[in-house]
């Protein structure tokens, strides 16, 4: 098989019933192609985590199959698992053993020598800041390097597809910031990321495509570029100098007055930025700053997963 | 995965598991070690020198085979059941079942682990065994394959029960409720020939009282049942438990949702 030519990830009609009825995933399809940033979002219990448990073979399916460059993980599973990493969203390694001994022994259960995994456990966690580390208890390690040590194991056997599930849940924001830099850095080294994470503002950074995923169906398979396309409105906050004791009347646009000192105002697509500060100018109203209410992508997310809610709702009435 | 990556595997396995008893070895080594020194020294001393001969035997080189196979049975079971539970409960299991480890591997990694610990601890014990009693093996073959089997079996045990165990309750109860009434039950104290007969055929219904006495056998010579009997019976159960433990590992039972 050429696995040069696959998809890292082909996910076709997978579908998941846990025992007891629960439909997490209603028979989805997925392509990822080979060298992406991919981000699979959702809210909470919308089926991200079980299609993950289902790529690294965690989690049972029902239906459906999942190839990963171009190797079933039914059939050659043997292959399929030496080209994913995982990283988990719960902590899952042994807390009373040694962040040094966790990779070596992750390494082993691929296979690899113990001599190449010494020195790949040294590449890894010099690179993630945990070489100083190696010989704590994990126990004893800082939540934020926990998270690296999970990333330092998935990366242990060099995989080509690296599945992260919120691998910054609770991270600092400068932590987080440096890795998102190391991911960056090892997906422009040619490693497939598929990334699942709360934090929009990390996907729109990070991510080339995106898939969101509600109900255990994808509502949305597209890039970033043109789903943040599919933006309509923005809302901005004006932040003013001048003390606003009443709402700005801006016409054409809908004004809400926040404090004495700021207004958010809804722009839309067709609409200009400029006739807004033109309007605010000619009320002697001074801007000081200006910022997007929330991220632009948050504002779709919610706008998408709300849709899907309204149609839920609708088959359920229909039926 | 080739031959030697599987071969890797299982090293990884097996080194992890004898490093993982060695550590906590104050829970592991020491206190099987303090009770059988208290067995010799109550049973075999102190009130086997009132009890005179077994079987034919000075009690204390009567019990001396039963106590240590008991250090067998117990150590190789309670190393599988709490070190499969804890990477279940820590959901560590995950990284093997992550891993293209096959199944089968797995499986041997973690049997080749706790028949590492009941057969060090049987060790040990046979040396303090010496201490107490004067005793040399009748038939080495017979003694060696018995222990390795019963400590097979009794591993495949633990990790079967490790498999069910949703809670720490699951993995004392069957050590406490089970193996503990079948092994005090099992010939280690005393021959069978001093029952009755209903409790001497129930007795035959233990599968411990088995392998006590092809170990006894083994080592003294005497024997309440015919050993043949007792491999066939060894065997059976082991390759019984290792399909079993086999296909719930490939079903994914209680690791897999």
């Amino acid at each position: 098989m050429d696995s040069i030519t696959q998809p890292a990830l082909a996910i076709s009609q997978l579908s998941k019933t846990y025992e007891g009825g629960f439909i997490a995933l209603k028979g989805i399809d997925l392509d990822v192609a080979q060298g992406d940033f991919f981000a699979l979002l959702g809210p909470n219990g919308a089926g991200k985590s079980t299609t993950i448990g289902i790529i690294c073979s965690l989690v049972r399916k029902t239906g459906g199959s999942v190839s990963i460059f171009g190797y079933d993980i039914d059939q050659d599973f043997s292959t399929a698992k030496q080209y994913i990493g995982v990283v988990p969203q719960e902590f899952n390694f042994n807390q009373f053993e040694k962040p040094i001994d966790i990779l070596v022994a992750q390494a082993g259960y691929f296979g690899i020598k113990a001599d190449l995994a010494l020195q790949r456990a040294e590449k890894y966690l010099r690179q993630l800041g945990l070489w100083e580390k190696r010989n704590d208890l994990s126990r004893n390690l800082s939540g934020g390097m926990k998270r690296r040590l999970m990333i330092a194991r998935a990366l242990i056997h060099e995989p080509k597809l690296l599945v992260l599930d919120e691998p910054t849940a609770g991270v600092d924001i400068e932590l987080r910031r440096s890795m998102w830099e190391f991911l960056k850095e090892i997906n422009a080294q040619g490693t497939t990321i598929i990334l699942t994470t709360h934090y929009l503002e990390e996907a729109e950074s990070l991510c080339r495509n995106i898939a969101i995923i509600d109900h255990g169906s994808i509502v949305q398979n597209t890039s970033i570029k043109a789903l943040l396309k599919q933006l309509d409105r923005e809302t901005f906050v004006f932040d003013s100098a001048t003390l606003l004791t009443e709402t700005p009347v801006l016409e054409g646009y809908s004004v809400t007055l926040v404090d004495s000192h700021s207004i958010e105002v809804e722009v839309h697509k067709s609409q200009s930025i400029n006739e807004v500060f033109d309007s605010l100018n000619e009320q002697n109203i001074k801007v000081v700053s200006m910022r997007n209410k929330t991220n632009r992508l948050e504002e779709l997310f919610f706008d998408l997963v709300d849709k899907n809610l309204i149609q839920s709702a609708a088959e359920v009435d229909h039926e | 995965m080739n031959s030697y990556q599987k071969w890797i595997a299982f090293e990884t396995i097996l080194r992890r598991e004898i490093r993982r008893f060695m550590r906590i070895w104050p829970q592991t080594l020491l206190p099987p070690v303090i009770t059988i020194i208290l067995y010799f020294v109550i049973f075999g001393q102190l009130i086997g020198s009132r009890i005179g001969t077994m079987s034919g035997l000075p009690y204390i080189q009567f019990v001396a085979p039963g106590l240590i196979m008991m250090s067998v049975i117990t150590n190789s079971y309670s190393n599988v059941v709490s070190s499969f539970f804890g990477s279940k409960f820590q959901r560590n299991i995950e990284e093997l079942l992550v891993s293209p480890t096959p199944n089968w591997i797995i499986l041997l990694g973690y049997i080749a682990g706790g028949m590492c610990r009941g057969l060090g601890v049987g060790a040990i014990v046979t040396l303090l065994a010496l201490y107490f009693a004067d005793f040399s093996i009748h038939n080495w073959p017979i003694t060696l394959a018995i222990v390795l089997m019963t400590s097979l079996m009794f591993s495949l045990a633990g990790l079967i029960n490790a498999i069910f165990a949703a809670n720490f309750d699951d993995i004392s109860i069957i050590p406490t409720f089970v193996l503990t009434p079948l092994t005090y039950l099992g010939g280690v104290f005393y021959s069978i020939e001093l029952l009755g007969e209903f409790w001497r055929n129930l007795s035959m219904l233990n599968p411990v009282l088995y392998m006590v006495n092809a170990f006894r056998f083994g080592i003294a010579g005497i024997t309440d049942i015919n050993v043949a009997w007792s491999f066939a019976m060894v065997g059976f159960f082991s390759v019984l438990l290792f399909f079993f433990a086999l296909h719930l590992l490939e079903r994914g039972s209680r690791l897999r949702s």
